[in-house]
């Protein structure tokens, strides 16, 4: 059956909104294949603006695993801006693929990639402007799969409405496997309609299907139990591993926008998963074990890539990216190959220590050197102990010292506030500490024009961590402290304007943590925000806490809890937690032990380098950590001219 | 240093691209064809790309230009042939000379515009263009950086026409197809600034955005309202012998292309 493009209906409408180039595709390494030669088609969303969406590596590693796939189909959607919202809704214009402008209702699955709840209310406007109903109970036959994955779909109890099913984990293979069940049930006629459809993938364990598991309630609002309600469906749903990276160099195509966009260079992703155990990091838990892609493979996807896209960066993505343990070689290698092509290469480098400056001093051999960030997470000792992240303030000035002596002029620390049993006097040592840095800072380069930039955002506990237990600090004492803090910074005569200060109010993050934390129940709050009008809750300018407040009184005393008790609310070892049935592999008992050690101020080591503790995930998952060294060498390439 | 003047277009749903989407994806369309650009000197130094003229966000083009300088000679056809390949399909590269006059951007004196007016009968179209053309002056609104601006569009039109599109696809509804010949001036007068006009002098307002398409942007022939080829000069001063290159070539231009008219 041929699906009409909505393109012309749309072409009418991109002449009076914003940046109508979003809409159009045709990007550089984008493909268009023959519907009709298709027999699975995959609608894969990042349900945010373009902008940020494009160049979302997820979402471009799974649209070309599938693409490369004979009789598969995958095109792209992305949140369309309020503006041409207005008009399609007014012109009848549904939801459509920026590919060939294809209607997402016509498609058999719509992917959505989610590394943030705060894309829940840009679904809700998808499905609905898709025509596509919002409850998975009303859809039928003629309605796609709904499926959620990404960091965010490790707790989609708060969408369990919405979807029909979920992945967590990675994707790549998972995607696969969903695809040839539903050609097969295609193949047979579909059989016994949706619901067999989904028992097929449910029954796989590595396909969630919240409608196929009941929720209990006990009286006092926590959960009693998660039971399936339908034979031949897992207690349980496990995660999904890619053992040998170098087996899946994706993207092989990186896709080239004509919008600008948020993320304007070639990644390659150089390693998955850490082992450092910083115990707030829900990334880091989730992920593991650590699996790292061979010096030989990085250098031939940069490689690739480069000459795929003309990109001039290179980002070296992964949690901790110093941490590969050929970094030394593959930064060198790089710098060398790339010398005279004016290539910029760049590496989100957390860790703090001197390391780590030689090598940005590798990577800018041949440019700026403007700034360097590190993350301390904590501002006291006692802090960094408290969430594992093992850094000492000696480490620290040692580290800035060695960086402004090498001709760098800004120095940026991130952390958060909020941390659980943190103090104001915690909190005020993030102030000693910038003080420390730019009267080093100014020692070593002689000079008073450097800066330190201090970022702190308030701290959300996330579920698969040890913190999944921990109160969030209310929003008015998350902004009391960050006052605080802001006062004694400005009020420092002989530093403090060296220091920037930068910081985000306790708000937002209350709803990231009811969203994180959620269950079954916080979906009638995002539907309600929805239909309120809310949309891009990531965007502070469309942001709202008054309405998702407002949306939470309305629909949750009803239901016997409120934000409090999702929020601010310390959970004990009894209680189940609304995604226990998730398995990412992580002991759970493991995890209470972590936070007890935590709250005790007891650090553990990386697992990498040292015996493992346990926390689960290999024997779990059937998995290994996979590291070098390869002790290879990156080759440099002969330059073709 | 050989400079190189190209001819480019915007076409389908890629008019959509600003000019500064263009400029990034051009940009790294110099790099993925190993073009050995000539780079400005400082500490963020940029490939020596010049734009002229580019056509506003929206509207088509057949006839875009630009010129590039190169720090080695490059064959002029293979280079626009790698340059094309490296750009999305309907941003292509459709012409490329070796730049051997000066003032180029000069010779962009006049624009050619079609605007097709879907829905609009061919006879409105051009009861509305006779009344345009009989104005002396035809004042329009613009709302710029500054405000709204009122301006005259009626001086810079050397030519106007409305036919009828129906020939080219008959069965479909109503549609005029305008072709306009503008001078460029400051301010420039814009096809909707013409748009705007029509509606100013004889009410005539498309049910839906016309779609614009630049065809050609050259030297201006008065007398018969016509465009010529902007970048024919360079190409009629191709020199006899590669050797004996004249003016302002390449100074150690082994390669220089010949001159097809
Ligand atoms: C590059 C990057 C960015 C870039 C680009 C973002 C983008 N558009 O992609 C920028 C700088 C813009 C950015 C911004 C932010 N980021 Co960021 N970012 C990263 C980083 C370093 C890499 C992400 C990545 O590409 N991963 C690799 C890809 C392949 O993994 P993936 O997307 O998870 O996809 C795989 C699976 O999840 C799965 N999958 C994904 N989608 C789907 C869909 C379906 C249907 C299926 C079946 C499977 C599936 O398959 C994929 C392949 O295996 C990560 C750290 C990391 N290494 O992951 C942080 C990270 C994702 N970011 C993070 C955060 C917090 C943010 C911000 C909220 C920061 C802020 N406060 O503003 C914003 C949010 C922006 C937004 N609205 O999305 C956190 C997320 C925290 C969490 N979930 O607990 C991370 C994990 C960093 C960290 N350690 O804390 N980020
Ligand atoms: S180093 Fe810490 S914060 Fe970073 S990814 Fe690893 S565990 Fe998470």
């Amino acid at each position: 059956m041929p699906v009409e493009s909505v393109f012309p209906r749309l072409e009418a409408l991109l002449p009076h909104v914003q940046k109508p180039i979003q809409y159009v595709g045709g990007e550089l390494n984008s493909t268009v294949k023959p519907w009709d030669e298709c027999d699975v088609r995959w609608a894969l969303m990042y349900p945010d603006a373009y902008e940020v969406g494009l160049p979302n590596q997820g979402v471009m590693i799974l649209y070309e695993v599938l693409n490369e796939r004979e009789g598969v189909l995958a095109e792209r959607t992305y949140s369309v801006w309020p503006d041409l919202e207005e008009l399609m809704r007014e012109h009848e214009v549904p939801q459509f693929t920026v590919d060939s402008h294809r209607p997402v209702k016509a498609f058999d699955v719509f992917g959505l990639s989610f590394s943030t709840e705060l894309g829940y209310t840009n679904m809700l406007t998808a499905l609905d402007l898709a025509g596509i109903p919002l409850d998975s109970k009303d859809r039928t036959i003629d309605d796609p799969i709904v499926l959620a994955g990404g960091h965010a779909a490790f707790n989609p109890e708060p969408i369990a409405d919405f979807i029909d099913c979920a992945v967590i984990g990675d994707g790549e293979q998972a995607v696969l496997e969903i695809t040839e069940i539903i050609r097969a049930w295609k193949a047979e006629g579909r059989p016994g309609g949706r619901e067999e459809l989904l028992f097929r993938l449910a029954k796989t364990g590595g396909v969630y299907v919240p409608a196929f598991y009941d929720v209990e309630y006990l009286p006092d609002g926590r959960i009693g139990r998660v039971v399936p309600n339908k034979s031949g469906v897992p207690w349980r749903v496990s995660k999904h591993t890619v053992m040998d990276l170098d087996e899946w160099p994706y993207p092989k195509q990186p896709l080239v926008p004509l919008a600008e966009t948020v993320h304007e260079r070639m990644s390659v992703e150089i390693f998955r998963g850490c082992t450092r155990g910083c115990r707030f990091c829900q990334a880091g838990m989730i992920t593991r074990p650590v699996r790292e892609r061979s010096i030989t493979g990085i250098g031939e996807m940069v490689d690739k890539g480069l000459k795929a896209t003309g990109f001039e960066e290179v980002g070296l993505l992964s949690l901790s990216s110093a941490d590969h343990t050929e970094i030394g070689d593959i930064a060198k290698g790089l710098a060398d190959r790339y010398e005279e092509d004016k290539i910029g290469l760049s590496l989100p480098s957390t860790r703090v220590d001197a390391f780590n400056v030689d090598l940005a001093n590798e990577l800018t051999r041949n440019g700026r050197r403007s700034g360097l960030t590190f993350a301390p997470e904590g501002g006291s000792e006692r802090m960094r102990k408290v969430i594992n992240k093992m850094v000492s303030e000696e480490d620290l000035i040692r580290t800035v010292a060695t960086a402004y002596g090498n001709g760098w002029r800004q120095v940026k620390l991130y952390f958060m506030c909020g941390l659980p049993t943190e103090t104001d006097e915690d909190v005020l040592q993030i102030g000693d500490m910038a003080v420390n840095v730019i009267a080093k800072g100014r020692e070593v380069s002689g000079s008073n024009d450097i800066r330190c930039t201090v970022s702190i955002g308030g701290f959300v506990p996330k579920p698969h961590t040890p913190f999944q237990w921990a109160p969030q600090l209310s929003a008015e004492e998350t902004d009391a402290r960050l006052a605080k803090l802001r006062d004694k910074i400005r009020g420092d005569k002989k530093y403090g304007r060296s220091i920037g200060f930068r910081y985000h109010d306790g708000k937002p993050g209350i709803v990231e943590g009811l969203l994180s934390r959620g269950d079954r129940r916080i979906g009638s709050v995002i539907r309600a925000v929805y239909e309120d009008g809310g949309r891009f809750d990531g965007w502070r300018e469309h942001f709202s806490y008054d309405r998702w407040m407002k949306c939470a009184e309305q629909t949750l005393p009803e239901q016997g809890v409120d934000v409090a008790w999702y929020t601010t609310r310390e959970r004990t070892y009894e209680e189940v937690l609304p995604w226990d049935h998730l398995d990412s592999g992580l002991d759970k008992d493991w995890l209470w032990e972590d936070w007890q050690d935590a709250l005790d101020e007891t650090e553990v080591e990386d697992c990498r380098w040292t015996p493992c503790f346990d926390c689960g995930v290999c024997p779990q998952m059937d998995t290994s950590i996979q590291i070098g060294p390869t002790g290879k060498k990156l080759l440099p390439l002969s330059v073709v001219k | 240093m050989q400079r190189i003047r190209l001819r480019y277009t915007k076409r389908g749903r890629l008019r959509f691209t600003s000019h500064r989407d263009f400029q990034r994806a051009f940009e790294r369309a110099l790099r993925r064809a190993e073009v050995p650009m000539a780079y400005s000197a400082g500490f963020t130094p940029h490939p020596k790309v010049s734009y002229a003229n580019a056509a506003p966000t929206g509207t088509g083009s057949e006839a875009e230009y630009l010129e590039i300088q190169l720090a080695e000679v490059r064959e002029v056809e293979q280079l626009r042939k790698l340059l094309d390949e490296s750009l999305p399909a309907g941003l292509d590269i459709t012409d490329a000379v070796e730049a051997r006059t000066s003032s180029f951007a000069e010779r962009l004196e006049a624009s050619v515009w079609e605007l097709r007016l879907d829905g609009v009968e061919p006879a409105d179209a051009e009861r509305a263009v006779a009344a345009f053309l009989a104005a002396e002056q035809v004042d329009v609104q613009r709302r710029t950086k500054n405000g709204l601006r009122t301006f005259d569009a009626r001086g810079a039109v050397i030519r106007l026409e409305a036919r009828d599109a129906a020939a080219d696809r008959p069965g479909d509804g109503p549609c005029a197809i305008l072709r306009l010949v503008v001078r460029h001036a400051t301010p420039a007068v814009r096809p909707d600034d013409v748009l705007s006009g029509l509606r100013a002098t004889a009410d005539l307002a498309p049910p839906v955005p016309a779609a614009v398409t630049r065809l050609a942007q050259g030297l201006l022939d008065e007398e018969s309202g016509t465009v010529t080829d902007p970048l024919a000069p360079d190409r009629d001063a191709a020199p006899a012998f590669p050797t004996t290159a004249a003016g302002p070539s390449p100074a150690g231009g082994a390669q220089v292309p010949e001159g097809s008219a």
